[in-house]
């Protein structure tokens, strides 16, 4: 065999581990959790509301729900702030301003998530809490931390997208008499919709699978919140919270709670892939 | 058709790799290892930590996890103690279950709160969030903010035991999943209550009275303040060799001495304990 044989089956081999690594994992969760959601019934898990593990009751709907509201409200937060982010650097700055800023916004990735949720516990929560009211552990809290938090994933794939658009477009856009603004509402951010939806389902995908973070901020009640000042739970927390104590059905129950969270993020990472290509083709 | 031949191959390779992980971190030769409740851990450590000092060349290895975590640990072998901070249940009974050390429940608000004494009944009404106004029982005109910990925790199910009996905890209720987020939460909302152990309770928030019975080591020693758990050592069978040892250097005055200065209280040990150390 020559040497580039060689290196080519042991590259294939690396990436087929990494594969089996992620099968293996899926199986266990599997394996673990679809026992119980038969056992109870999966109508009654996934639509019930009462979690009270210890009294074999297990509802996920308030923590299904409270996911939805923290990304929702996380999107309200993170993507006009991104859009408007992505659009300066790739049109109305300096290419030299941009080339500072663009490091500084990938270093908001970089930044662990414990530290997001530590500086909404100080400063986010008290701040509510004395303004608005309720125990300021809340929705609201939680969703402007993640808003902040999936910025850079929504501002870079974004700006790629923007800037992979021809030339052409502004060029003709421009010769049309369209001013600057024009362009960009009329021209540019319709072609690259594609580009721009897939930044924003892949920000979703970051969101509802932040876990340390909303620990810290959301209060993880399990009642189904009735308004963005009350606490809420969602299905990582859920799982992030109670593992270090939970035996028996209730342990199969978070690893259940894992496979609903697979089957969301699956599908919003393949919505997110389907999209992307679209855009492409 | 070659592709799938290979992954299997890579398959049983990671299989194998993750094997000999596993058996090499559960190898700890000669050792004592204790594992489970987070409550518990932090005195055990210290514990052993003391232990080693006087007896080179024995290791002890301390682990958390949780009560369930340990008592599983105990009944397969992967552990050789286990640590429990809530009693054993049912279809535990055939271990042998040792009380260390009790450990007191402080029901806790905010300092600037202006209640001091609050009755069994009140405590009882307020986490059922039949109480939901400080104003109900003569504090401020807010609503309370209810605080407890994670379902599965010892010291939930011993303050569901001890305080709510066939009541629930309100859904409504913030989780917090450790003693000290609770005190940390209750020390900066002013309308919060909350429960945790008696040792870690500062100056930060008030531990309220129950009955007019203030939380001290008097009060509890003399069963006058009854919201008191045994922190437990979990055994398969009668501890022998290094697990016997370490008991017994625990349950000595010099062990006692240790966890009461960390804030917890040594009984009289109770008919029923000493029948369990003795069995």
């Amino acid at each position: 065999m020559s040497k580039e044989k060689i290196l080519e089956k042991s590259f294939l081999l690396i990436a087929l581990s990494s594969i089996s690594i992620l099968a293996l994992i899926a199986f266990f969760i599997f394996q673990q959790g679809i026992p119980l959601m038969w056992k109870v019934g999966l109508n009654s898990f996934l639509l019930g509301d009462r979690w009270f593990p210890s009294k074999e009751s297990f509802g996920i709907f308030p923590m299904i729900v409270g996911s939805f509201w923290v990304t929702l409200g996380s999107l309200i937060v993170g993507v006009p702030l991104g859009m408007a982010c992505a659009v300066f650097l790739s049109e109305l700055t300096h290419p030299t301003i941009a080339m500072i800023l663009r490091p500084m916004i990938q270093l908001l990735a970089a930044i662990p998530s414990v530290i997001y949720g530590f500086w909404g516990l100080i400063v986010l929560v008290p701040l509510i809490r004395d303004s608005l009211g309720g125990p300021g552990l809340s929705i609201l809290a939680g969703s402007l931390v993640l808003g902040i938090m999936i910025l850079p994933t929504i501002i870079s794939i974004s700006e790629d997208s923007l800037r992979a658009l021809p030339r052409t477009y502004k060029e003709g856009a421009f010769s049309l008499g369209a001013t600057h603004w024009q362009t960009i509402w009329r021209v540019l951010l319709p072609a690259a919709r594609s580009g721009i939806v897939a930044s924003i389902i892949l920000g979703m995908g970051r969101a509802i699978g932040e876990t340390m973070a909303m620990i810290m901020i959301l209060g993880n009640a399990t009642q189904l919140p009735n308004s963005i000042l009350s606490s809420a739970r969602t299905l990582t927390t859920n799982i992030g919270i109670e593992m270090g104590y939970a035996s028996g059905d209730h342990r199969q129950a978070l690893f259940a709670t894992g496979v609903v969270l697979f089957f969301i993020i699956m599908g919003l990472n393949s919505l997110a892939l389907i999209l992307s290509r679209k855009g492409r083709a | 058709m070659e592709i799938i031949r290979r992954s299997r191959w890579v398959c049983w390779i990671g299989l194998l790799i993750l094997a000999a992980l596993l058996s090499s971190c559960q190898r700890q030769h000669g050792g004592l290892s204790v594992v489970g409740s987070t409550s518990v851990e932090p005195f055990a450590e210290a514990l052993a930590e003391d232990y080693m000092s006087h007896h080179r060349g024995e290791k002890i290895f301390v682990q958390g996890g949780g009560s369930s975590a340990g008592i599983q640990a105990v009944r397969t072998g992967a552990a050789n103690v286990g640590m429990s901070s809530r009693n054993l249940m049912d279809g535990e009974k055939d271990l042998i279950a040792v009380p260390i050390i009790y450990d007191a429940i402080a029901v806790i608000v905010h300092r600037d709160n202006p209640l001091n004494d609050l009755t069994l009944n009140q405590i009882r009404k307020i986490f059922s969030a039949e109480i939901t106004r400080w104003s109900e029982l003569g504090g401020r005109n807010h609503s309370i903010t209810l605080v407890t910990r994670e379902e599965g925790s010892g010291t939930r199910e011993a303050f569901q035991k001890l305080i709510m009996e066939k009541n629930e905890i309100s859904l409504s209720a913030l989780v917090q999943d450790s003693n000290g987020a609770i005190r940390q939460v209750v020390a900066d909302d002013r309308n919060a209550i909350g429960y945790i152990s008696l040792g870690l309770v500062n100056d930060r928030v008030k531990a309220l009275k129950i009955d007019g019975i203030e939380a001290n080591v008097e009060n509890i020693q003399h069963h006058r303040y009854n919201i008191v758990r045994p922190f437990l050592f979990i055994f398969k069978s009668h501890p022998q060799g290094l697990a016997k040892d370490f008991l017994e250097y625990i349950l000595s005055p010099e062990g006692q001495k240790l966890l009461i200065q960390e804030g917890l209280i040594s009984m009289n040990p109770t008919p029923d304990s000493k029948k369990e150390a003795r069995r």
